[in-house]
């Protein structure tokens, strides 16, 4: 099992309602975001490209953030998704230095947080909230060894890409061109 | 041309707009570690020679500061940590691909020796120290005796530990100033440097004075060409690690890093170094100062300059 989401830069408008659903499920600090949009415009007036993404921790297979943890704290919990063990965090910041997505932040309480592809919800069967609010169901959620799955099917069928795929890390988000 | 203008609604506390989780408080603790394996590696390479008796300041004198530079260093550490009661999970795990946790292992194991060092000279240096139990007069005689075993670990955990002030960070291929291989031994034998140059203002005698001035030299040399190399292997890089050697040349850290660590902390005080060994008058004290104050402003450059390159994004 590997999970990993797509996100439709074709359908995603931008809206921030996937930031506000995060923020409200994992009660996330205020002034801070576990994922959060990003527009990149492209080219030369009048000739220009907009690209609207939906962003946040990348799920490695291969992870600096774990690797370089020296206590474990950041680990692969089932299904290749990336977590953060509170009570091991000793809040060294090793991992917020090793991730080229610069997808972590320190928690006010002082553990390291992040993305979790909302764990608790994805256990019992459910979507990541951000993927079950996306008013234009811009947002994919599905194991990638599964076939039949909704996310192998999209990313069967259309171009994709992951960011920066160079620095090595096999990211598990995709967008979908 | 194709412009590209990216805008992001993420504003994490001291991930945007640059980096910035390591301030002051790694820097110092890097420096500090560097300069404590230069110092234990000086002692026991000599104590290994048998030159105790001929230079005392390196062998003996010197590793008293070690259990307090070390001791410093780990408090500043722990300052960094955000989640700080939970630090003791540090010693739980052996994470064999992570830095941080060489480190600390290697520093828990490495300081109760160096104060073991310390002993092991206690009645050398203080003629009139007595240690007052007979338990602990029988350990100390015993630690004596394995002198040299000592000094061979010791020499061998200096080096990683050394090495490491610069590994942590290089092993950050997320930050391409960093991601070069050649930190380590630069850290190595810039900590080796400072501490050369201490034992140097610190001799009494012109024989260790000599050596060790005509030592930091050959280190400062050494830096130097490293530092080049630096470049050189960043300039042949990737366009990330390009555009992360060109904050050096040309961009914001060009003044700072030319200016202090290379100018002011490293050419001027090995020429001072130089004319020193020539036998022209030089006040003691400028130069160990340049190259201490060179050292922190090499690491407080690398870590800030670290964190404020990023993959193209």
């Amino acid at each position: 099992m590997r999970y990993a989401m797509a996100v439709d830069t074709k359908k995603c408008v931008g809206c921030n309602d996937c930031v506000v659903a995060c923020q409200t499920e994992n009660d996330v600090p205020i002034g801070h975001c576990r994922d959060w949009i990003v527009e990149v415009t492209t080219g030369t007036y009048p000739d220009l490209q907009l690209e609207i993404r939906s962003e946040r921790c990348n799920h490695c297979a291969n992870a600096p953030c774990v690797r370089t943890c020296p206590t474990e704290a950041s680990h692969y919990a089932a299904g290749g998704i990336v977590l953060v063990e509170e009570s091991e965090c000793i809040g060294c910041k090793a991992c917020i230095t090793s991730c080229p997505y610069d997808a972590r932040f320190v928690h006010p309480e002082g553990y390291i947080d992040k993305c979790t592809f909302c764990a608790h919800r994805v256990e019992k069967g459910q979507n990541p909230a951000c993927v079950s609010v996306c008013p234009t169901h811009a947002m994919i959620f599905g194991d990638l060894d599964d076939p039949n799955s909704d996310i192998s099917k999209a990313m069967a069928t259309r171009k994709w890409k992951s960011l920066i795929p160079e620095a090595g890390t096999d990211p598990k988000v995709f967008y979908l061109l | 041309m194709i412009e590209e203008i990216i805008t992001s609604g993420r504003m994490n506390p001291e991930i945007d707009p640059v980096l910035h989780v390591w301030g002051w408080e790694i820097p110092l603790y890097l420096f500090l570690g560097g300069l404590s394996a230069g110092i234990l590696i000086f002692s026991a390479y000599f104590t290994l020679r048998d030159r105790q008796d001929e230079l005392p300041i390196a062998v003996k004198w010197m590793p008293l500061a070690v259990p307090f530079l070390i001791g410093i260093g780990l408090i500043s550490l722990l300052l960094d940590l955000s989640h700080v009661l939970y630090a003791w999970q540090l010693f739980t795990n052996i994470r064999w691909e992570s830095p941080m946790s060489w480190g600390a292992w290697t520093l828990m194991i490495i300081t109760p020796l160096s104060i073991a060092w310390v002993a092991i000279w206690m009645e050398d240096i203080f003629p009139e120290w007595d240690w007052k139990f007979d338990a602990v007069k029988t350990v100390i005689k015993w630690l004596q005796e394995q002198r040299r075993i000592l000094a061979q670990i010791l020499i061998l955990l200096s080096i990683i530990l050394g090495m490491y002030t610069g590994i942590l960070l290089s092993a950050f291929n997320a930050r391409p100033f960093w991601n070069t291989s050649i930190l380590g031994p630069l850290f190595l034998t810039s900590g080796l440097s400072a501490s050369a140059a201490l034992i140097a203002y610190f001799s009494k005698t012109e024989i260790e004075k000599r050596l060790f001035t005509r030592i930091d030299v050959m280190l400062i040399s050494i830096e130097l060409f490293m530092i080049v190399h630096l470049f050189m292997g960043h300039l042949a890089g990737t366009q990330v690690h390009i555009q992360a050697a060109q904050m050096f040349l040309g961009g914001a850290y060009t003044v700072p890093f030319w200016t202090f660590v290379v100018g002011l902390g490293l050419v001027l005080p090995v020429s001072l170094e130089l004319l020193e060994l020539k036998h022209k008058f030089i006040p003691a004290i400028v130069p160990v100062v340049l190259i201490i104050a060179g050292n922190l402003a090499l690491r407080f450059i690398v870590v800030s300059a670290g964190q404020a390159s990023r993959w193209l994004y």
